[in-house]
């Protein structure tokens, strides 16, 4: 519903009309406001995309703001191969893996969540809207208060070095939101449509895979997006499950690259670190921003 | 209604077999854990070496209210949730009010405006670290040189290196990535309000500022209460952006930053599981009564 709203355009009956001088006047007003946070909000992506392109060593802390004086793109690569710098983590290992179980998860997520949904929206069971509450709750709690217990188990049978770890967490505590979604979706799917299938005797596992399904390509962009961005993001659970390993996840390389790399900070190297472990989430945002912003509105379950 | 369930159970089993992994994944996960949790939080396990716990009561949280760390923490969690809630509030919704009626080039404004929402806050502790450093004058960079350039240099200050400020300047980089979110709710909010209110008060020779006065920002209070719990239980959990810019130092430490370094640094688990269950009965406090909210208002409209 939200999402929706969003792109309605209001009645531009105020607009049509030939301007008075005082609207001119709130028109510009707005416009060098809204130019002026646009500055503001692009400002850190600036400062990382300027100095990547300044070298290893160019670059300082006083000329952060200023442009490269001639494009040099000898970080990238070191950044991305740990290098001489580096020999420890290499970020390209480590974002190839995080990508392959970011999606695996965000996969298993999306089919979960649309049986679910599928369930909570139209096959209802006595007491399945207690059940949703409780799943929803599920959404909203710290992962600390999971955290230790799930430390421990996961020690305890030896697979606390193992990825996918990380995939169970997602998949798991991925369930509330991805079946929210789900069943926000299936809710807009008129009843007379299940209704028309179960008149011709369609069975409710029938009505799903040749109905619901193939209307259901929205609702999977969505999850799979929330998931992958959220997964890609996460930091919490790969510093908890992995005991920090600095090779295991994008995230826990970033951070070692940031702080305890070496003796000697190179800001260079920093920089275009965080750029390019940003890039995954950015280039499906630049894409698919509107489906992203449902996932993200659907999070104040008032989506 | 048609689908509503019946009594015969060969109508609704299926279903029900169908999210039986579900439900018990989260049962075991979600609810199980945090009785666990909750247990490990009774018991005296402050440290590795420890390999049979015994039970002692409440002892670890009434250990926790003579912590100074932990007060510390809060107290930093406390001032940290203030600015960046209020901050965040006010930044968002002046860019709905920028936006709501429609303006040409809404669509640049408001992808750019959303995009810190896709960026993980490890990534961006670089930058920000930077632009919050705390070298003045001659030696600025950061917000301190840009604030000099445009000759606000007295504004210039120690950001999180600052005694009492340090969580006030973090909840900076928190706004900026959340303002977005804030813009997205209040932008649904403004146009689901209906057009005939604003025409009938324009028919009505209301002035446009009356109009959003006494018209539309009143609409605007469920969304209003919408954006202040998720930016309060967003606010308790704050971690990464924390981590991410100043590491685990004192200063900056929030409660979810000095759980970590308990259960990691001290293994002390059981201090660990006090805090995270004093974090989430904060989060359950305003989360439980914002869920029937939205459920009673679900149920109103169905």
């Amino acid at each position: 519903m939200t999402a929706e709203l969003l792109e309605k355009k209001p009645t531009a009956s105020a607009n049509k009309r030939k301007r008075s001088g005082k609207e001119q006047f709130w028109l510009i007003f707005r416009y060098a406001s809204l130019t002026f946070i646009w500055f503001l909000i692009v400002m850190p992506i600036y400062v990382l995309v300027v100095n990547s392109l300044k070298g290893v060593k160019d670059v300082y802390l006083v000329n952060a703001f200023d442009l490269p004086k001639s494009l040099d793109f000898s970080a990238w690569p070191v950044s991305w191969s740990g290098g001489d710098y580096f020999s420890a983590f290499s970020l390209g290992e480590s974002m190839s893996r995080t990508l392959f179980f970011v999606v695996q998860s965000s996969i298993i997520s999306a089919i979960i969540g649309s049986i679910n949904g599928y369930v909570f929206a139209k096959w209802k069971f006595p007491g399945s809207n207690i059940v949703f509450t409780l799943f929803l709750f599920g959404m909203f709690i710290p992962y600390q208060a999971v955290m230790i217990p799930l430390v421990q188990l996961v020690t305890n049978m030896g697979i606390n070095k193992s990825i996918y770890v990380l995939v169970m967490a997602h998949v798991i505590y991925g369930i509330p939101i991805c079946t929210l979604i789900f069943r926000n979706y299936y809710a807009s799917i008129p009843d007379e449509l299940i209704e028309a299938g179960l008149v011709d005797k369609a069975s409710r596992v029938r009505i799903y895979t040749s109905i619901i399904l193939p209307l259901s390509l929205p609702a999977f962009v969505v999850v799979l997006i929330w998931q992958f961005t959220s997964a890609w993001n996460d930091f919490l659970f790969a510093i908890f499950l992995t005991g920090g390993s600095p090779k295991l996840s994008v995230a826990t390389t970033t951070l070692n690259f940031i702080t305890g790399s070496s003796n000697q900070v190179f800001y260079g190297l920093n920089m275009t670190a965080s750029l390019i472990v940003s890039l995954p989430t950015l280039i499906v945002y630049i894409f698919l921003g509107r489906y992203f912003l449902r996932g993200l509105l659907s999070g104040s379950l008032k989506g | 209604m048609a689908l509503q369930t019946s009594k015969r159970v060969s109508t609704w089993i299926g279903g029900f077999l169908f999210v039986v992994p579900s439900i018990a994944a989260v049962a075991i996960f979600v609810y199980g854990m945090i009785a666990w949790t909750v247990r490990i939080s009774m018991t005296d396990r402050i440290s590795a070496s420890i390999k049979e716990p015994k039970f002692v009561g409440l002892q670890n949280y009434t250990n926790l209210l003579s912590d100074t760390r932990f007060t510390h923490a809060f107290e930093n969690l406390v001032k940290f949730t203030f600015v960046f809630i209020v901050g965040t509030t006010i930044a968002g919704f002046i860019m709905a009010l920028l936006l709501e009626k429609g303006i040409k080039g809404e669509g640049f404004f408001r992808s750019f405006y959303l995009y810190p929402l896709a960026i993980s806050f490890i990534a961006m502790g670089t930058v920000w670290n930077w632009l919050l450093n705390s070298n003045v004058d001659a030696d600025a960079g950061g917000l301190n040189l840009l604030l000099q350039k445009v000759g606000l240099g007295f504004l210039q200050n120690s950001w999180y290196l600052s005694e009492n400020g340090a969580a006030y300047a973090l909840a900076l980089p928190a706004i900026w990535q959340m303002a977005g979110y804030v813009l997205a709710l209040f932008l649904a909010g403004f146009r689901g309000i209906p057009d005939d209110l604003r025409e009938a008060a324009r028919v009505d020779g209301a002035s446009e500022s009356k109009i959003y006065r006494y018209v539309l920002f009143p609409q605007l209070t469920p969304t209003l209460f919408t954006v202040l719990i998720i930016l309060g239980h967003v606010s308790m959990k704050v971690f990464d952006l924390i981590i991410g810019i100043n590491g685990k130092s004192y200063v900056t430490q929030v409660v979810a930053v000095y759980m970590w370094e308990s259960t990691f640094d001290q293994r002390n688990y059981a201090k660990g599981t006090a805090i995270a269950v004093v974090l989430l009965l904060l989060i359950a406090l305003i989360i439980i009564p914002y869920l029937r909210w939205v459920i009673k208002q679900e149920n109103e409209n169905r």
